[in-house]
């Protein structure tokens, strides 16, 4: 009792900042928490830094927008456009349209901070999906995190949402072809396609409602679930804590890296200057989305070169690929555009439910309920990497796909002729991409044992007296051998057999075949670490590669019956 | 009056009145239709200097006396306009077969090409090479012309004239570098897929209105470079290209180890 009655002396403040520090610690119990933040550790590498691409951008496309929305008039009410650009003065014009011209214009700073706000929203997405790649071909979605993987995903179908809502805006040509084309993905989807559409746009397709709505859903909706969900992911990590690339000293139990303050906190400072400083240098020097070369929207005209934003590319792509005999009449006169409906709404379910799925499905196949802090390397993991590979395939031929016209001109070729290879390449390239991605995983983890059991080649011959000659190898030293081998080979599930003891059939057999089946497909194919038994032979053996029984029996491990005969 | 009374029932006076109508609407018509503006100034010399031209140059296809063959199409009433698109910019004489005959640095100088151009006109009657106040950009409306170029032209040029890919490897060339001349003279003559805008359909007035537009994009863009003009595609890989690679650039410096 006597301790708290009287606090000792010396802990009274004396600086401004101390004092203001005291006075809200009194209030606000925040000395507690801003110690443990500040004490916080955070492991250090750079692609740990590609998340912050993302919400750094993300700070830049608030404050600029802000900015963007004071002089913004998200009206469909047709005017005369008078003054700036030249090519523009006279025409007949939407008010939003207008507006986004004198913002360009005639407002001091507008167009930087317009060029700013475009550059960064596609900076905005394209750090989130480097971001996942990172997180993805680590498996730092697996337990606990998949739960922050499912944000994330979220986050990035809200990038896509704000992209596209903000693109619409200005009410160019350009962007009400995109409306357009959004118009009839809505139709086409069966029985309430045109209901919804009505809904959609207040009527028919332009109507007077959709940028004022697109304005509502632009700076308010999304925008305010990103930050929450942002909020949510941010929190998720902490709560979480950082995982932490595999080396020596860095387990599953502990944390490796620099406390928050000062080294993490000054790193990630300096890195938001840097994006800033990126994204301002593109908005001062780089042209973006210049709505009066594409005019005042309306209906009737499209433009060669008529695409998304890049992250909107595979839809268009997906659209661009489909063959138009897909529209069936059914009886009743009623259409089924499955010619629309498949590449606007099916593949990019397929590619989304991917994102959403992986992480449950990898656990379900690998067995594996433990929480894991520790990264994979992702060669040490080849089916992941090459699935996500095989992802990005897909998307990357489905954008050049959205842009065939374009590769058509630039490289002199036949517009037909790179549909139909695009057409070809989507359902070839994944598969290929896979296969190659897997089969150098396994290449990369062979020649790891190798290392690991002989040493790196020194390039030092040395001839005996008998005449033999070696090369000699130089062990690798404790943090290169741990590196290398402290990482898990899974294997395919095992199942229970169809019949108990007494031969009764087990219900659920089925499945559980089904599952190994898949687990198979992940994991029937592994190189297994080097055992400290095999290196301990190895060494026995002397430095060099005379190890010919040790050599030869590990390399690959192929077909559920062989994988007993390692251990 | 009688004789005529008695042979109008003559199984020949259908022919005959359908003989007589044909004379008197073609008549009508030599007398009314808008004579087109021929090369007044093409002598006979220079009509002479072109058929040699033609026949060392361009007969092999065209004919010897442009009439066409199965390679090539005839040449009469294609008109002056047409040749001097066509030779000025060099995409005839043709270097090769392909999707479509392509520009490339001539090969008649201007002389040469104006004796062609006399010499084809002399063979029928075709749009004229316009006249330099008919193509100074400096006189047209470039709101007008933007306005013109986006609802007739800019489906295959792309929105400000960069370009745009056909089918089958045919494409709509960039315009930035094409003479204002040139420019009118497609419009007028429609070379390969392009189609005819003749003067009904975009008037003069018009069309220098739209020379006007392209000629206001040489200016290049308030906001910086223009990279290509070729909208969202190239603007997605410049971000990837320039922003990512300088950010991530930026990342690994600034998590280069210390520990």
């Amino acid at each position: 009792m006597s301790t708290t009655t009287t606090p000792p002396v010396a802990a009274e403040p004396s600086t401004p900042i101390g004092k203001t520090a005291d006075y809200l610690d009194q209030r606000t119990k925040i000395g507690v928490l801003t110690k443990q933040l500040v004490r916080k550790v955070f492991p250090d590498h750079w692609s740990f830094m590609l998340g912050e691409i993302a919400l750094f951008s993300f700070v830049v496309l608030l404050i600029s927008g802000v900015f963007l929305a004071m002089f913004f008039d998200p009206s469909m009410a047709l005017t005369t456009h008078h003054g700036p650009p030249a090519i523009m003065d006279g025409q007949l014009m939407s008010v939003a349209f207008s507006s986004t011209l004198d913002m360009s214009f005639e407002v001091r700073g507008g167009l930087l901070m317009r060029q700013i706000h475009h550059w960064s929203a596609l900076i905005f997405v394209a750090g989130i999906v480097v971001h996942m790649m990172r997180v993805f071909f680590t498996g730092a979605f697996r337990k606990p995190r998949e739960l922050n993987w499912l944000v994330g995903t979220l986050l990035l179908i809200l990038s896509l949402a704000a992209g596209f809502s903000g693109y619409s805006l200005p009410d160019d040509v350009l962007s009400g072809n995109g409306l357009r084309i959004t118009d009839g993905v809505i139709k086409s989807i069966p029985i309430i396609g045109s209901y919804l559409s009505y809904f959609v746009f207040g009527g028919e397709f332009p109507g007077e409602h959709i940028i004022p709505r697109l304005f509502t859903v632009h700076i308010l909706l999304v925008p305010a679930l990103i930050l929450a969900l942002i909020g949510v992911h941010l929190f998720l990590m902490v709560l979480n804590k950082h995982t932490q690339y595999p080396g020596g000293g860095r387990t599953d139990k502990n944390v490796v890296g620099y406390p928050a303050v000062p080294a993490f906190a000054t790193k990630m400072g300096g890195n938001f200057f840097i994006i800033f400083g990126v994204l301002a240098l593109m908005g001062g020097t780089m042209a973006i989305n210049n709505v009066w070369n594409y005019g005042p929207y309306d209906p009737s005209p499209v433009s060669a070169g008529a695409q998304p934003d890049w992250y909107m590319l595979f839809l268009e792509g997906s659209l661009r690929l489909m063959p138009g005999q897909a529209e069936i009449v059914t009886w009743g006169d009623f259409t089924l555009s499955l010619n629309i409906l498949i590449p606007a709404v099916v593949i990019p379910g397929l590619l989304f439910t991917f994102l959403f799925v992986y992480p449950f499905v990898e656990a379900k196949v690998t067995g594996d309920h433990r929480e894991h802090h520790v990264l994979d390397r992702p060669r040490n993991v080849p089916t992941r990497t090459g699935l996500g590979v095989a992802f990005l395939t897909a998307f990357v031929i489905l954008a050049l796909a959205g842009s065939n016209d374009l590769i058509a001109t630039h490289f002199a070729l036949s517009i037909n002729t790179i549909t139909w290879v695009f057409r070809i390449l989507f359902f070839v390239g994944p598969v290929f991409a896979f296969w190659v991605t897997k089969r150098i995983c396994l290449g990369l983890q062979r020649k790891d044992r190798e290392l690991v059991l002989h040493g790196h080649e020194t390039g030092r011959i040395v001839r005996f007296a008998n005449g033999e000659y070696i090369e000699v190898h130089r062990p690798l030293d404790e943090q290169e051998r741990w590196l290398r081998v402290n990482y898990e080979a899974r294997r395919p599930l095992e199942v229970e057999p169809a019949t108990d003891a007494r031969g009764v059939k087990r219900k659920g057999y089925k499945k559980d075949k089904r599952w190994q089946k898949l687990s198979r497909f992940f994991y029937e194919d592994r190189v297994e670490p080097v055992t400290p038994a095999e290196l301990a032979a190895a060494h026995a053996h002397g430095e060099h590669d005379e190890l010919e029984p040790a050599h030869e029996a590990p390399a690959l491990v192929s077909g559920s019956g062989t994988a007993e005969r390692e251990h | 009056m009688k004789a005529l009374a008695a042979r109008r029932h003559h199984r020949l006076a259908p022919v005959v009145l359908l003989l007589l109508a044909l004379l008197v609407t073609g008549g009508v018509y030599a007398a009314l239709a808008p004579s087109p503006a021929q090369a007044d100034t093409a002598s006979t010399a220079d009509i002479e200097t072109g058929k040699k031209l033609f026949q060392a140059n361009c007969a092999t296809c065209h004919g010897p006396n442009a009439e066409g063959t199965t390679e090539a199409p005839s040449l009469v009433g294609v008109g002056a306009a047409a040749v001097d698109f066509q030779v000025s910019t060099g995409r005839m004489p043709m270097q090769m077969n392909g999707p479509q005959a392509e520009a490339k640095p001539r090969q008649m100088d201007e002389e040469q090409t104006a004796a062609l151009a006399a010499y084809v006109a002399s063979l029928g009657a075709g749009p004229a090479i316009p006249t330099d106040e008919q193509v100074d950009g400096s006189k047209g409306d470039p709101a007008n012309g933007m306005a013109l170029f986006r609802t007739n032209c800019a489906m295959c040029h792309n929105a400000v004239g960069a370009g745009g890919a056909l089918s089958e490897g045919k494409f709509a060339p960039p315009l930035w570098d094409t003479s204002g001349r040139n420019v009118y003279q497609a419009m007028l003559t429609g070379p390969q897929s392009m189609p005819v805008f003749n003067d009904a359909n975009i008037t003069p007035d018009e069309k220098r209105d739209i020379i006007a537009f392209l000629d206001e994009q040489d200016q290049g863009s308030a906001g910086g470079l223009t990279l290509g003009s070729l909208g969202p595609v190239s603007e997605g890989l410049w971000a990837w290209i320039i922003g990512i690679g300088l950010i991530i650039g930026g990342a690994v410096w600034i998590g280069a180890k210390s520990s």
